[in-house]
């Protein structure tokens, strides 16, 4: 069982069909993904040894997969050694409860958060709401989403979708007051909001990037100093990591810490990285709660060739360099992971309904593997994927078809013909444009937005046959 | 050497003059160019679409067909790279016949050692980088090199050229919106340069991008590069 905010609500064409009505976003995402994207292609540029490290990569989360059990067991006892308690959760339900469980035992009615993509996976915010707890998103773009009463859009920049003056007239709602909207004004304003609520929260939530097996370390890499105020003032720590963030030793965050910072950011070093391990006496939270979450990951471990997708580090460099998210954004993937990686991750955490159709949501153009700080093959795994779906009848039937006549010379050879013969009489009605406006369903979806070619008068074979042999 | 000719299905009903463009340009070259009747669709569309069942066949026959030539060379960047790089996967017995499929660049510039094929083509082109071919077959600058070599050829830069055009296979259908969306701004570049064709290394993008040209009432044409090299 997994669940959470991982199941689109729209099948993906319905969803992108509002998003691309929407100009204002398409101009936004792409000057955001276009800075992003130059920024990372000159950072990679710059190491000598980039496709090794990534090669790297990708081994060292391979070995975790193969040996996954094992590692967390290491994890959970080197954690528990050092005062943490850990805590295992199956699902998003389960999650949730041990969090608020904890939550709640403290007597506190609100915690501040530094961003998790696994909390917002298993929709961790609403469930202490529906406890009486209001949990206080500490993160820039974060926050901006919050108060916005939005959801995120890209994993690490949420608020990808909106502009500088919408941002501002966001604050101006929420009674968070800037002058101008200038990014430096308005992060002020923000940094005064948040400062209160640092100094009050007695109970701090985090994700965590990478959690180290053998020291029962977790790691969280940040860029604005807030994630820090949330692991180090409250006296309480909750820490919710999904199971596929292990690395076996401290050494390998070496490999790490190169690659994430200028894969997402497009920076040399991300300017605030954060360890802990279990409790420090007299520093830091003084009680520390560490909850695994399956939610899904153990079925695609189980798959051969999905499984790759666990091997994930959320940079987000597959989102900025893809050409489908840069016209639809975030919100049409309808699932917390947006872009190519959710497109494979997603429907394999939570395969029903509408993220059925996210497999089909690409072009396989592969500009995201090429990207990919890990080197997930993502083109494959989403044609995999498209394997196991249920296929629509007429469109079984017709390749069914296809397959039967082109596999066969003489079949296939009368097929080209009858196909040449049939168009005869459209290429005459187009008369010179030699192109098709309008053809019936189902290639009205073709010619809703481009003509069509119509068939040669004579095909490739027939001239060969005609002109070659004899 | 024995060359076969890898024609595509959608060359062969749609484009077949950029078959005939080949044939053309090997035997220039001084080579005879074999077409084995025998062979039909490589099997791409099944397999993206995920009807790998339905793929097998296809990827079977083209084996049978084409085993035992020194060379088979197709004009398609994404149907090359279906032969490369999913056969293997699909069908791990396929053999060494796709070691020995070359997109028709590869061909030229790395098996016969040529960027100068003797083609004349006095027009302003710019050129599309497919992304099957750009990003599965690696084909780098040679498509350009051998354009460049063109006598009489203007070859303007295209701004953005290695983002997707939006065909995708049955992408251009299922996400017609998106698709759309990708296309104009391909569209718009392509129009900016000037040029009055646009060149590529797969007919299926270029009827994609050239279904949106026309529907734009846009001066550029779609081409096929090898017909810009048969052409004198
Ligand atoms: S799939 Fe790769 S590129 Fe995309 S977010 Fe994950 S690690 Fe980054």
């Amino acid at each position: 069982m997994s669940g959470g905010n991982i199941v689109a609500r729209l099948p993906f064409p319905v969803a992108a069909r509002k998003e691309l009505g929407d100009a204002q976003l398409r101009a936004n995402l792409r000057n955001a993904t276009h800075t992003i994207r130059d920024k990372r292609l000159r950072m990679v540029g710059e190491v000598p040894d980039w496709e090794e490290l990534r090669r790297s990569g990708a081994a060292i989360k391979d070995d975790v997969l193969s040996r996954l059990p094992e590692l967390l067991t290491q994890f959970e006892a080197a954690a528990t050694a050092a005062g943490a308690t850990v805590h295992w959760a199956r699902d998003a339900a389960e999650a949730c409860a041990v969090v608020t469980a904890l939550v709640r035992d403290t007597g506190t009615a609100e915690v501040v958060k530094v961003k998790s993509m696994v909390t917002q996976e298993i929709g961790l915010n609403d469930s202490l709401e529906a406890a009486g707890i209001a949990a206080v998103e500490t993160d820039l773009a974060e926050l901006i989403v919050q108060l916005a009463g939005d959801t995120p859009s890209h994993i690490l920049v949420p608020a990808i979708h909106y502009n500088r003056s919408q941002i501002r007239d966001i604050f101006h709602r929420n009674g968070l007051s800037a002058l101008t909207d200038d990014p430096p004004a308005l992060a002020e304003a923000a940094r005064r909001h948040l400062r209160a609520k640092f100094l009050s929260a007695r109970v701090g939530i985090s994700g965590a990037n990478f959690a180290v097996a053998e020291s029962g370390t977790l790691v969280v890499v940040e860029s604005e100093g807030n994630g820090r105020m949330c692991l180090t003032l409250p006296e309480t720590l909750i820490s919710v990591v999904g199971i596929e963030k292990i690395l076996p030793t401290f050494r390998d965050l070496e490999v790490f810490l190169q690659l994430l910072p200028r894969s997402s950011t497009g920076e040399r070093m991300n300017p605030y990285t954060s360890l802990w391990t279990g409790v420090t006496p007299g520093d830091g939270p003084q009680t520390v709660h560490i909850v695994l979450v399956d939610n899904g990951r153990t079925e695609t471990l189980a798959d051969d060739v999905g499984r790759q997708a666990l091997r994930c580090i959320r940079c987000s460099a597959c989102l900025n360099v893809c050409p489908v998210y840069e016209r639809v954004g975030g919100h049409a993937y309808g699932s917390v992971y947006p872009g190519p990686i959710g497109a494979i991750l997603s429907p394999q955490l939570s395969g029903g309904g509408a993220n059925r159709t996210l497999p089909y949501a690409s072009t396989l153009c592969g500009a995201c593997y090429d990207a990919c700080p890990v080197r997930i093959n993502i083109p494959e795994v989403l044609v995999h994927l498209r394997q196991t779906g249920p296929h629509p009848p007429a469109e079984r039937a017709a390749m069914r078809a296809l397959s039967w006549i082109m596999r066969d010379r003489r079949r296939y050879a009368a097929a080209l013909r009858a196909a040449r013969r049939g168009a005869a009489p459209i290429r005459w009605a187009t008369g010179r444009r030699g192109a098709v406006r309008h053809l019936p369903w189902p290639l009205s979806k073709w010619t809703s937005t481009r003509d069509a070619p119509l068939p040669a008068k004579q095909t490739f074979r027939e001239w060969w046959a005609h002109e070659r042999t004899r | 050497m024995k060359v076969a000719l890898f024609v595509t299905c959608v060359n062969d009903l749609v484009f077949p003059g950029t078959g005939r463009a080949v044939v053309e340009v090997l035997e220039r070259l001084g080579h005879t160019v074999e077409f084995p009747v025998e062979q039909g669709c490589c099997g791409q569309m099944h397999a993206n679409s995920g009807y790998r069942e339905e793929a097998l066949p296809l990827v079977a026959n083209f084996v049978k067909t084409f085993d035992g030539y020194d060379a088979v060379v197709g004009p398609s960047g994404s149907c090359v790279a279906m032969v490369r790089d999913w056969y293997p996967k699909l069908a791990p017995d396929s053999g060494e016949v796709v070691a020995r499929t070359y997109e028709l660049s590869e061909f030229l510039v790395d098996v016969l050692g040529v960027t100068d094929v003797g083609a004349t083509f006095p027009h302003r082109v710019t050129y599309h980088p497919t992304c099957h071919g750009l990003r599965m077959l690696r084909l780098g600058d040679r498509p350009r090199r051998l354009l460049e070599s063109v006598r009489g050829l203007e070859l303007l830069d295209l701004p953005g050229a290695e983002e997707c055009c939006g065909f995708g296979g049955t992408f251009a259908m299922k996400n017609a919106g998106v698709s759309g969306a990708m296309l104009a701004d391909k569209c718009r570049s392509i129009v900016d340069t000037g040029a009055e064709y646009v060149a590529a290394v797969d007919n299926s993008c270029l009827a994609h991008i050239g279904g949106g040209l026309s529907r734009a009432g846009g001066p550029a044409k779609p081409i096929h590069y090898a017909e810009i090299l048969a052409a004198s």
